[in-house]
């Protein structure tokens, strides 16, 4: 399902476009609404989200998934943290389905899915570790690095348990809306992946767009 | 498949709702034995030398390009290494991405159990199981990962929908998992948290260790991928460096 949005980006009070294999930190207050843009089509956000209050409660993939009873996230999903609480709803989408299956890529994965000689390529879980080093006022490290949402990226799930990277669904201009919860640290690793044709090998920018809480 | 497994070391049972560690050493077999039938086993890996590597259940599923967890399949750390590969099973789908229970879905669903009351007989979580079990090694919630259900099957509809499958396992299905590099283990035998049962499920499971062969040039979980021929790839360096 999707679903527009009725935010014009000219009344958004933050705007910011992230490179191809950037990061993004940000502090999203509960209220404002929180959109990711893919600028050029098919780029993967992979996304992960903190409370601004106690960054030990952070999203749960596993507990979104089981509590909304699907394994694809839409318009209407709520983004489950590890305490059980709703961090941010999706409110609008014009691409229909986000995996939060297949986490984010690391050089030590891309050896093990590609070639153990792909070791030394930048991936997501390099972003991260940049983003938590460059950010201690958050006091963040490697162990909060978990299980993310994948925006743009469609990741099919078969009855029999079958698990497939298709191609995306998402196009240029595309986008993913939601309003948060919860006062929450929005931490983006913009794919760098250069291995898989889902983004025909070519990491391309996204938008994040931040409009305040309506008055 | 090849038998892995010789001299039995080991074997204890530990009853429904209940939570337990240990370490085990590269070769190690663990065979984990659902007594009455729809058991549920949740479990976490670290690596004891190092615990901010972890279980990655991404990471194992999508190089695997798969959603279940059965024989042949390697679980993998965020490290690109194979913590433990399932060398044998007869339960057939074990679930990855649901997750645990929690204090107040065990109340809510089953209702709450005062332990002055009902003594060890009180109704333990998964969740709760794990963040004990992992302060013993100084693990908080920050670590507490995407853990495994043994024995729990959830499959999904075309359109992403979750059917948790009451009937998954039977009586004696066993799974036995090579241990491919030394690993703290965390487990717990608390519900699956998609468990529709009318009364809490307090199943026991039995679990035996063995002492194994190291994963041979044509073990069916190194050659079943080439993604696995790499991951053991990876933990042959890490040992020559160890």
């Amino acid at each position: 399902m999707t679903k527009k949005s009725t935010l014009s980006p000219e009344t958004a009070g933050y705007r910011k476009t992230v490179p191809a294999g950037d990061y993004w930190m940000h502090v999203v207050k509960a209220g404002q609404v929180f959109r990711i843009v893919d600028l050029e089509g098919n780029q993967a956000a992979d996304t992960l989200f903190y409370s601004a209050a106690d960054p030990a409660e952070r999203y749960s993939a596993v507990d979104t998934i089981r509590e909304q009873r699907n394994v694809y996230l839409g318009v209407g999903t709520r983004l489950m943290s590890t305490a059980g609480n709703p961090m941010l709803e999706i409110v609008a989408d014009t691409v229909g389905r986000h995996d939060t299956l297949g986490g984010a890529c690391s050089t030590e994965s891309n050896t093990v899915r590609y070639a153990l000689e792909k070791k030394c390529m930048h991936a997501c879980r390099d972003s991260y570790l940049l983003a938590v080093a460059e950010h201690e006022e958050f006091g963040l490290t490697k162990r909060d690095i978990t299980h993310n949402i994948n925006f743009f990226m469609n990741v099919p799930v078969t009855p029999e348990g079958g698990l497939t990277f298709a191609d995306g669904v998402s196009g240029p201009g595309q986008y993913v809306e939601m309003r948060a919860c919860m006062d929450v640290i929005v931490l983006i690793s913009n794919c760098p992946q250069l291995n898989n044709p889902c983004n025909a090998y070519d990491p391309t920018p996204i938008e994040v767009v931040v409009w305040d809480a309506a008055a | 498949m090849a038998t892995v497994r010789s001299d039995l070391l080991y074997q204890d049972e530990i009853d429904g709702g209940k939570h337990w560690s240990f370490t085990l050493r590269r070769g190690t077999v663990l065979r984990l034995i659902d007594r009455e039938g729809g058991a549920n086993v949740g479990m976490l890996f670290y690596n004891p030398a190092n615990l901010l590597e972890r279980y990655n259940a991404p990471d194992t599923l999508k190089c695997q390009h798969t959603f279940k967890l059965t024989a042949g399949h390697c679980l993998y750390s965020d490290m690109g290494r194979v913590f433990c590969s399932i060398v044998e099973d007869t339960a057939g789908w074990h679930d990855t991405v649901c997750g645990n229970s929690t204090k107040s879905m065990v109340a809510e669903r089953w209702g709450r159990r005062s332990y002055q009351e009902y003594r060890n007989g009180w109704t333990q979580n998964g969740h709760d199981s794990f963040l004990v079990e992992g302060a013993k090694y100084g693990l908080g919630r920050r670590d507490l990962a995407a853990n495994v259900n043994w024995f729990s099957k959830v499959r999904t509809e075309r359109d992403g929908t979750l059917v948790f499958d009451p009937e998954s396992t039977r009586a004696g299905a066993r799974v036995d998992l090579r241990f491919d590099m030394d690993t703290l283990v965390l487990f717990h035998t608390c519900p699956h948290p998609m468990n529709p049962a009318a009364e809490y499920p307090r199943k026991p499971v039995a679990y035996e260790l063995y002492r194994g062969d190291p994963a041979a040039a044509d073990d069916p979980c190194r050659t079943g991928r080439p993604e696995n021929g790499r991951g053991f790839a990876n933990n042959h360096l890490y040992h020559l460096c160890g």
